[in-house]
């Protein structure tokens, strides 16, 4: 019950792009078409239920003030270290997915393309994470925690380029068009996904 | 100084803002400004790593093997990140606590690794230094402007002191929660792009498909000027 209110809560009430503003710069460069958008969703997707485990493990056991006990330091607190340790995760992950896609799934590597190596600087990752270490979430809690906020942030792009699609046939003010509507629309999605804030389970 | 360093220094702030025109940056401008001071002090984070990242990037960019430049830069960044929240963390805990994860996020802040990418790979030191400082200007000149109409109109004060009096305390004030919401930032932000873009006409972006104009021999699409977008 409690991994199901993680999930919810992950997907509708916090989600990662619309109410926590996570990985805003590509939700609103790449959201021009629904095929690419689904795309990249994915790609968010797949990486966050990967690297949030995965930096949980390693704030756990290593980086947690007295996770070293099992060394032999009980009394070694290397949070400090955090930041520059997940990117690093982040970073070596991404590399490596893209090496094996490459290897193993061609056609899915190609229909990424140049999205898989810009997730590194996508800030839901990082932010997933960071929010998975600020919350202290078991191991259990984090695979589900990953992988649900990338389904959400996958959900939320996929929604707006299915709205941009349409809007581009719509007749917009002149200093309004491109970007300008494009955050007036987010905001609205955002108002709509507000709506889930209410439910509790 | 040289016209060169003028430039990298104020072209950022209206005519060529990271937010708004160069869509770069935006994750962390509008978390953070339910409240003008936390806003504040998140510009100050990110116009010094900005600042710092550039220069410190510029000034060993011709050792960098390009293969690796995007690790490089970012270890870089990560350091500068990690040396700023220590330093709120000891003399600023509360704010450090307010801002959470949004410190750490500088990292992936899109205008830090943007400008390192775009500028101090192939500008010298001091220049590169003012185009960080520039570009971080920018980004405070929107987390301002959103951080105060959202602190005065969503709890009626600003920087802590009270300026409309709610109702609760006995004013006449009814405050708007929305704004404190995380939808009012992204209409915020969008009516603040019109604005700059209804006095810079040059930033118009072209729309992708033209109203057809049945009887106008006026050339609907002739007016507008191309601009450039970041990268991502």
């Amino acid at each position: 019950m409690d991994l199901v209110s993680i999930a919810v809560k992950a997907v509708f009430i916090e989600n990662l792009a619309l109410s926590l503003f996570l990985g805003m710069c590509t939700f609103l460069a790449v959201s021009k078409k629904i095929e690419t958008a689904i795309g990249l969703g994915f790609a968010v997707f797949v990486v966050l239920a990967i690297t949030v485990p995965i930096n949980n493990l390693l704030y756990q056991f290593v980086l947690r003030e007295g996770a070293l006990a099992w060394a032999g330091l009980p009394d070694t607190d290397l949070s400090f270290l955090g930041l520059i340790s997940y990117i690093g995760v982040i970073a070596a992950l991404v590399q490596i997915l893209e090496m094996v896609l490459d290897r193993f799934v061609p056609a899915l590597y190609n229909a990424l393309g140049i999205f898989l190596p810009l997730i590194t600087v996508n800030c839901a990752i990082l932010g997933a994470v960071l929010f998975m270490v600020e919350r202290d979430y078991t191991f259990t809690e984090s695979v589900v925690y990953g992988a649900s906020s990338g389904f959400g942030w996958a959900l939320a792009i996929t929604a707006l380029a299915g709205i941009r699609e349409k809007l581009k046939y719509s007749d917009v003010p002149d200093g309004l068009q491109g970007l300008g509507i494009t955050f007036i629309t987010v905001g609205l999605m955002a108002m709509g996904f507000l709506a889930f804030s209410g439910v509790q389970l | 100084m040289a016209s060169e360093a003028r430039k990298a220094l104020f072209e950022p702030l209206i005519s060529n803002n990271p937010i708004a025109l160069q869509i770069l940056g935006i994750c962390s401008a509008l978390a953070v400004t339910t409240q003008l001071s936390v806003a504040l002090i998140m510009c100050l984070a990110l116009t010094s790593v900005t600042a710092f990242s550039s220069l410190s990037i510029s000034l060993i960019r011709n050792h960098i093997p390009s293969s690796i430049r995007i690790i490089v830069q970012m270890t870089i960044i990560a350091s500068l990140v990690i040396v700023v929240d220590q330093i709120l963390k000891a003399y600023s805990y509360d704010t450090s606590k307010k801002l959470a994860v949004f410190v750490g996020l500088i990292i992936t802040n899109c205008i830090v690794m943007g400008r390192a990418e775009a500028y101090a790979m192939k500008n010298p030191p001091w220049q590169s230094f003012l185009d960080g400082i520039g570009n971080g200007l920018g980004y405070s000149v929107i987390l301002i402007i959103v951080a105060t109409v959202r602190e005065l109109f969503g709890s009626g004060s600003l920087l802590g002191f009270q300026i409309l009096t709610p109702i609760s305390e006995g004013g006449w004030y009814q405050p708007n929660g929305l704004m404190l919401l995380a939808p009012s930032a992204f209409i915020i932000i969008g009516l603040t792009i019109w604005v700059i873009r209804a006095l810079n006409p040059e930033q118009v972006e072209d729309p992708d498909f033209e109203m057809q104009q049945a009887h106008n021999s006026n050339a609907h699409g002739a007016t507008i000027a191309t601009t450039s977008k970041g990268a991502f």
